[in-house]
């Protein structure tokens, strides 16, 4: 029953990562990924997708989809049907499933987050609808793979299970809350297991609508320099297995990481403008270590939303400014991985916490390199370099339209 | 044993804008009249049954943030306010934390349609003022920045089954004290694009719209319904079929003797087909049922159109 649920027996309420599976720009798979945000490579390129001959940004971080996917479950027909989102969808939870040594189950829930599911799907069919003489070819399965419930489904025909699918659409905070969301289902002992993550395409649409609000950056973006011009877009997905940690011991299963804290907030200052002294960003940050029940001086890297535009950076800035003075080490760390894959939209979340878990396993610190002259804003340390570094805690944020704001906090697993 | 009571009902729907309304045209029986909804290259317009327009205009739409905002984004704030009634002071003083919960299948889609038509014709120029309105979160947003709620807000988009999907993450909040209360509405809005897309599937399926609203919290009134259970959701899926999800959904649910009642078919007959909203629709009334005594308990069962079957047990609270 979903409710009253049936909590699970389990001694311990610690929920662990054993599988993560990340697509970007920058390449298929933790290692490229890896490899790519510990040296700070960006990897902008003019648009290709659609045009934006008129617009006044045109380049973005577009994903090279592979010519070869790995063998699923999904009909050879079924596997065509899929469009962009749900083809970087399916190679994430490959990734995360192959990993996590999860088998085909019963009950297995899966929490998704994105912003617009298949929408360049949306966009084909309206397109064709206007068209005249009118003709229906192929409309019936666009419009069943556009909807965003057919992504989670497919996911469980790839790999063999049935589970509840849950889709949270909170703009760019979806990948945050599909998280958190899937941490809170194994903390409160409702679930075992559940697949989480986040996935969004590019599309013209959304291209337009942030071009229209003159947000979208003409150059590479660069979060937190003074000279900022707007953010750049990007796509991909990341897929985590998220487990109760006496469920992993038994079966002996590698753990990646550990997910100790989630807060999720509403500022409702404006639809598109955070408060100006981020006060929903602060509690946020302050709620997920009331969640990890830590103090905030413990968390010694911040992997911020820092979109680059003017608003959020100053706003996300003043958060953490006042998270330091609440008790925040001095020594923080805080870098914007989208200076190096774009912004995600409703994947950005899910990818940041594979960022964050990459970090935390393997010691780095992924650098800003574009970061020219720091807001004056900015009192504290922006990694500007590809930096070694030991630490135990991460928090990663995530700020969206309407005002959703998530923040999750990883602890290296040793 | 659960503890999460219904204190408030709100529906929006071709009715009119009260559950008053949806109930007066649910007892009548009567399928509502249908409208016209011009389609784009096409001489037949498709048809529909739209919200009509308020005896008088709502009082919030004089918010800043509710001005240009969606229909389905009025509907959702209209819906919400009725079913959390006199606790709205409450929220707003920030005496009683409020968690929000919108589903919906299609969104914003009005809006989300015009401005591709705009960037179509010229991206250059479409308008900046439409596209924040296009997200799925802006109806979940507008309803929480009128109530200066800050506390979480979350927007579930699925099929009609989502709502009760909403009911149960919301029972499940409050019970895990993340909230003291919380609205969980179901809203969905007209467009030319979405009956389009119906009309591939069903012929005879008309579009509606309009949005349902439940309000929970934990504590005990004898006016109210209490939710006892919401089953798990089956998904359909290659492993298993629809009938096997319904027949699952089925098994977790006690007999009862009223389903018929509040069944898929009457309600869409009735109204039209709204997605989520008509799920939400199915609740209020048989909520509104057991308040009003008519009944000691209901099960509504769902059977959505490409997700999942899931259903939720409304008993008299006593």
């Amino acid at each position: 029953m979903l409710f009253p649920s049936q909590k699970k027996t389990l001694g311990s309420n610690r929920v662990v990562v054993t599988g993560a599976g990340i697509v970007t720009a920058l390449g298929t798979g933790w290692r490229t990924n890896a490899d790519g945000f510990r040296a700070g490579k960006t990897a902008f390129r003019p648009v290709t997708l659609f045009d934006v001959s008129r617009q006044r940004a045109k380049i973005a971080a577009e994903i090279d989809l592979p010519e070869n996917f790995p063998a699923t479950q999904l009909s050879e027909n079924n596997f065509k049907r899929l469009a962009r989102a749900s083809k970087m969808l399916l190679l994430a939870a490959h990734e995360a499933w192959a990993q996590s040594g999860w088998q085909s189950e019963e009950n297995l829930p899966v929490v998704l987050g994105t912003t617009s599911g298949e929408m360049s799907l949306g966009e084909t069919y309206l397109r064709q609808a206007l068209e005249l003489p009118p003709s229906q070819k192929n409309q019936p399965s666009r419009i069943r793979h556009y909807q965003v419930q057919q992504q989670g489904i497919d996911l469980c025909n790839a790999f063999g299970f049935d589970g509840n699918v849950t889709t949270i659409s909170n703009a760019c905070a979806s990948g945050a809350n599909a998280i958190g969301h899937a941490f809170e289902l194994i903390r409160s002992g409702r679930a075992e297991k559940v697949l989480t993550g986040g996935y969004d395409a590019l599309c013209q649409l959304t291209f337009a609508g942030f071009d229209s609000l003159q947000a979208l950056s003409p150059n590479p973006c660069r979060p937190f320099d003074a000279q900022r011009a707007g953010l750049s877009l990007g796509e991909g997905a990341a897929i985590l297995t998220l487990e109760n940690f006496d469920s992993t011991r038994k079966r002996g299963a590698e753990i990646l990481g550990e997910i100790i804290g989630y807060g999720a907030t509403t500022d409702t200052h404006h639809l598109t403008q955070p408060h100006p002294e981020g006060n929903a960003a602060f509690a946020a940050m302050n709620a997920a270590c009331a969640s990890a029940k830590i103090s905030p001086e413990q968390v010694n890297y911040v992997n911020a939303h820092g979109t680059a535009t003017p608003q959020n950076d100053a706003t996300e800035a003043a958060a953490i400014n006042r998270w330091i003075a609440n008790g925040a080490s001095r020594n923080l760390f805080v870098s914007s991985t989208k200076a190096s894959i774009g912004h995600l939209l409703g994947a950005a979340g899910a990818v940041e916490a594979a960022v964050c878990l990459m970090a935390l396993r393997e010691q780095f610190l992924p650098p800003q390199i574009s970061v020219n002259e720091i807001d004056s804003a900015v009192r504290f340390q922006i990694v500007r370099e590809p930096m070694e570094k030991k630490f135990e805690m991460a928090l990663s944020n995530s700020f969206g339209f309407g005002g959703a704001n998530a923040s999750i906090i990883f602890r290296r697993w040793s | 044993m659960s503890r999460i009571f219904i204190h408030g009902l709100g529906a929006v729907s071709p009715g009119g804008w009260n559950v008053e309304n949806l109930r007066a045209a649910w007892k009548e029986n009567v399928p509502l009249p249908v409208q016209d909804l011009p389609r784009p290259g096409w001489n037949k317009p498709l048809q529909v049954r739209n919200v009509p327009p308020p005896t008088s205009r709502p009082a919030f739409l004089a918010h800043p943030r509710l001005r240009r905002a969606t229909a389905v984004a009025q509907y959702t704030v209209a819906a919400a306010l009725e079913a959390i009634g006199g606790d709205a002071a409450q929220i707003q003083s920030g005496d009683l934390r409020l968690g929000i919960v919108v589903c919906a299948l299609s969104g914003s889609v009005n809006y989300s349609r015009r401005f591709y038509e705009e960037v179509l014709r010229e991206p250059a120029t479409a308008s900046p003022l439409i596209f924040p309105e296009t997200v799925f979160n802006s109806a979940a947003s507008h309803l929480g920045a009128f109530l200066g709620v800050n506390a979480i807000n979350y927007t579930l988009v699925g099929d009609d089954g989502t709502f009760l999907q909403g009911l149960a993450l919301a029972a499940n909040w409050i019970a895990e004290e993340k909230v003291d209360a919380c609205i969980v509405v179901g809203a969905e809005e007209n467009d030319w694009i979405v009956s389009d897309a119906i009309q591939l599937f069903q012929r005879k399926t008309v579009h509606a719209a309009g949005a349902g609203a439940i309000y929970l919290k934990k504590n005990f009134s004898d006016s109210a319904a209490k939710l006892v259970a919401v089953t798990d959701s089956f998904s359909f899926t290659q492993k298993q079929s629809r009938v096997e999800a319904a027949r699952k959904m089925r098994a977790q649910l006690p007999p009862c003797a009223g389903n018929e009642l509040f069944s898929d078919e009457k309600v869409k007959t009735i109204f039209g087909e709204a997605f989520t909203a008509s799920a939400a629709w199915r609740c209020v009334l048989a909520c509104n049922a057991i308040r009003r005594n008519e009944l000691s308990a209901a099960n509504v069962e769902i059977v959505g159109i490409n997700q999942q079957a899931i259903g939720a047990r409304f008993v008299k609270a006593n």
